[in-house]
């Protein structure tokens, strides 16, 4: 791969990091950010693809009201991993960890995170994490859904044990990348880069770290307290031994409904760069959209008994978690009207990353608006463990995070490669997504409204309609999402076109150096002198404002 | 045609209980807080459809609007932010958002506090099926399915015997977990008499998909009437009826088919079929002759002796079944060549 920048200048020869070292030691022992950020974004794009094949099993067996396509059990163990390996392998690190990796030092204009071989261990603790995850398939599958709830993961088969000690090694690297990123932020950012100067993305992957910090031990200490139950008779969680069920279910909660922001808050981030850059309009309340993700980070850790409207908790605790959930839809909508309101007077570019990026306001917007419906506990009662939950969750986690990960994997793209992909293929991905999903998701929440169960293999035929026109949808997705993987992997071809260091003609430092960048990121430390989102198209003659 | 596809086909025309009558709808309002809750959700979606019809409209009208012409970008404007209107559209939402949640907590009040005059259900859940006991009344016992008088508040008592469930009644729109160890409410008021699915709607295992009943809303001369019949049929021989017909409805009522067939395949549990006799190979890789004193313990202590193949999942039925039923079944199990 060769590498010639769009501006020529004395230090043009020096290889780019890929070419920087050779040979396999080189990458598995690296403590360069990118290569790390590379071989994350390699492994969380794997279990994606594993993942939504485990999906595809799912639907296509749901394509009529009898089991007929894979047994119980193995129906079990397909919505299980599916949601595991989604929720652990692939969402969580997706963003932060793989791309976050990549992009953080070169937003910040540094050379590397603050603590690069901390870096490394992350990623084989992460790599560890995934083994033990996979090896419950050895252990004859693992069969209690990714919430693991108890008795009932306490007294199924033996890999409901590894799958969550594999939950709770992949928690440190979650930790170990959170604390590097949060001194990274403090400590590595460019001269002249003021806190109100830092790109949106590096926001959200601030506040995202935080939150990996401080919630990840709780889910640490459940499994723990899991494990002691198991080997050493202890009960907590198990009633046959004295202990209460619901009290894992909240400290299941109290981490991964803070997990949710991990999930989805990068997600943001992204927008923030992809909407701002292809419209050339400086964001719409900068202030706003920053603190709103440091609002989300807090108020997330209040919410989690939302979770638990129909398990029997006091009723009290109900209605105050339901008044506190409410209370987190205000940072989110203030999000999208000025992701909204950033369109306003812009140039709108229609390139793919702003077709997925458009496409996310919508998805985003839907499953934001449904959480409402969840959040009003009376009717929640009814909604509870329903297919509307599913579809409101994918709208959220595939319609908010997976998206903005696509449009983002889009816009980068050219700045990991080097080089361009098909527009048209990128395009065509895009529109099979955008129908597919919302065929595929957009039909669970009638089936929901009506009554349909989450997480049944066979149901009552009245349902089989809907079912047939959410599996069809899941096939378009498909289709799309593998359009989507053609053009990025097309690109990687020698034949495809150079990209430049900077063909969006954006502002952030990340583009202010060769595509793909050198070892070091830049050759000279960067000064940062505007905002990130300062273009030269903005009217500065003052006659519009 | 478009509707059909949005809400399925015609329950009539399936061979299961229909949820409605209507075809436009699945679940009729067929309890007293059904109705209102329904207010509730039609106004939260009213609420979303114009949020979203203003947000996604906005996004729409800018992306034709500011669409970048083909000879180079326009000039865009430099405006950063706007105190008032991010005021504005902070207040206004978190208002809309109050009243969501007030009038849903109101309706959760009364959801949650059964009046003093309810009667009493105790339902119990295991794996997979859903015991209805009526305290007031000696005996009755039901097995997957709940009958419950129009008109009059009925208390349910949940509790589980293995894993957590979820009884959930979609028309009656409640549902509540039925947690191992502990009890928990809930109560509602039927106002339509009919037949409704009863579901489980907490992952519980293999048979979770098949963990569905039926939930009958009757009048009350009805009620009366159904709920000495359920007595009537768990007690005793009824006359003109031999020892095996009567194990055939306590295998019945007692749900035992929900994991044994008695066609020779094999579900959660081994087929009955032509089992009297037989010789079986146990977990232990053991053999021993299936007699009345194998049957016998299998129903008290199911787990004492499990057949190879299988797993330990069966829950005891010690307390659910006396001497004279068991008796009954093992007549029953004989007459199944």
């Amino acid at each position: 791969m060769s590498q010639k920048p769009a501006h020529t200048d004395s230090h043009a020869e020096e290889p780019n990091f890929y070419r920087a070292k050779s040979g396999l030691m080189s990458w598995l022992f690296t403590v360069d950010h990118k290569r790390l950020g590379v071989m994350y974004l390699a492994s969380v794009l794997l279990f994606f693809l594993v993942a939504g094949i485990l999906a595809i099993a799912v639907r296509t067996e749901l394509f009529t009201p009898a089991q007929d396509f894979v047994s119980a059990s193995t129906y079990n163990q397909l919505f299980t991993l599916h949601g595991a390996i989604m929720v652990f392998l692939f969402i969580i690190p997706a963003t932060p960890a793989a791309l976050g990796n990549i992009l953080l030092p070169l937003m910040l204009g540094a050379k590397d995170v603050a603590f690069p071989r901390l870096n490394l261990l992350s990623f084989w603790v992460y790599s560890v994490a995934a083994v033990m995850l996979l090896c419950t398939l050895l252990l004859g599958g693992l069969d209690t859904g990714w919430t693991f709830y108890t008795p009932y993961s306490v007294q199924t088969g033996t890999a409901a044990t590894l799958a969550a000690l594999g939950v709770f090694v992949a928690g440190f690297s979650s930790i170990l990348t959170g604390v590097n990123f949060v001194v990274t932020v403090h400590k590595m950012r460019a001269p002249g880069q003021t806190w109100d100067r830092l790109p949106l993305f590096v926001w959200a992957i601030y506040a995202t770290a935080v939150i990996q910090i401080l919630a990840t031990p709780v889910l640490a200490i459940t499994v723990l307290l899991i494990a002691m139950e198991r080997f050493l008779g202890i009960g907590i969680f198990d009633p046959a031994m004295g202990g209460d069920p619901v009290l894992f279910q909240h400290f299941f909660w109290f981490y991964s409904h803070p997990a949710v922001y991990i999930m989805i808050l990068p997600g943001f981030g992204i927008i923030s760069e992809l909407i701002t850059v292809h419209s050339r309009k400086h964001i719409f309340g900068y202030k706003a959209i920053a603190l709103s993700s440091v609002a989300i980070a807090i108020i997330s850790f209040i919410v989690w008994g939302h979770h638990l409207f129909v398990s029997g908790q006091s009723e009290l605790a109900g209605i105050v978690f339901s008044f506190l959930t409410f209370a987190v839809a205000v940072p989110t909508a203030i999000k999208v009207f000025s992701w909204v309101a950033t369109l306003y007077k812009g140039s709108i570019v229609y390139n793919t990353p702003m077709w997925y990026a458009l496409m996310f306001l919508w998805t985003f917007t839907v499953g934001g608006l449904t959480g409402v419906y969840l959040a009003v506990i009376s009717v929640d009662i009814h909604l509870h463990d329903t297919y509307f939950v599913v579809a409101h969750f994918h709208y959220v986690m595939m319609g908010g995070l997976v998206v903005s990960f696509i449009g983002g994997l889009f816009h980068w793209w050219p700045k990991i490669t080097g080089r361009m992909y098909h527009e048209g293929l990128g395009k065509l991905s895009a529109l099979l997504v955008f129908i597919g999903f919302n065929i595929t998701f957009g039909t669970q929440f009638f089936l929901g409204h009506q009554g349909m169960p989450r997480r049944y293999f066979a149901y009552l035929p009245e349902y089989q309609t809907m079912h047939q026109v959410s599996t069809v949808g899941s096939w378009i997705l498909a289709v799309g999402l593998i359009t989507a993987a053609f053009a990025l992997a097309r690109a990687l071809s020698k034949s495809a076109p150079l990209a430049g260091r900077n063909p969006w003609e954006a502002i952030s430092l990340e583009w202010q150096t060769a595509s793909p960048p050198i070892e070091h990121n830049f050759h000279d430390t960067p000064h940062v002198t505007t905002s990130p989102y300062d273009f030269p198209e903005i009217d500065k003659s003052g006659a519009h404002h | 045609m478009i509707l059909n596809l949005l809400f399925g086909p015609d329950p009539a025309l399936l061979g299961t209980p229909p949820m409605s009558e209507s075809p436009f709808s699945l679940l009729p309002a067929a309890s007293a807080n059904a109705q209102e809750l329904d207010n509730v959700y039609i106004f939260v979606t009213v609420l979303c459809a114009i949020s979203f019809v203003l947000l996604i409209g906005a996004q729409i009208y800018f992306m034709v609007k500011y669409k970048k012409p083909a000879n180079g970008h326009n000039k865009t404007s430099p405006i950063t932010h706007n105190g008032k209107l991010e005021f504005w559209w902070s207040f206004i939402p978190a208002i809309l958002l109050v009243v969501c949640f007030a009038w849903g907590e109101v309706l959760y009040l009364d959801m949650v506090a059964p009046p003093a005059d309810a009667i009493n259900i105790r339902v119990t859940g295991q794996k997979w099926q859903w015991t209805v006991e009526y305290p007031d009344k000696a005996g009755a016992v039901l097995t997957d399915e709940i009958i419950v008088p129009v008109g009059t508040p009925v208390r349910i008592t949940l509790t589980s015997l293995d894993v957590i469930h979820s009884f959930y009644i979609p028309a009656f729109r409640q549902k509540k977990d039925a947690v191992p160890g502990r009890y928990t409410t809930m109560w509602f008021t039927a106002i339509k008499e009919g037949e409704y699915p009863l579901l489980c709607t907490e992952y519980c295992g293999d048979n979770h998909s098949m963990m569905i009943g039926k939930a009958w809303a009757v009048s009350p001369e009805e009620f009366t009437k159904r709920l000495e019949e359920a007595a009537r049929l768990e007690q005793k021989v009824d006359e003109g009826e031999t020892l095996a017909d009567f194990g055939r409805r306590v295998f019945e009522r007692g749900g035992c088919e929900s994991c044994h067939t008695i066609t020779g395949e094999a579900k959660t549990g081994p087929s009955l079929k032509g089992k009297y006799g037989a010789t079986e190979t146990l977990a232990d890789g053991s053999t021993l002759t299936i007699d009345d004193n194998y049957i016998r313990e299998s129903v008290l202590e199911p787990n004492a002796k499990i057949v190879q193949g299988f797993v330990p999942q069966m829950p005891s039925f010690a307390g659910r079944f006396d001497d004279k039923q068991i008796a009954a079944l093992i007549e029953y199990i004989k007459t199944l060549k």
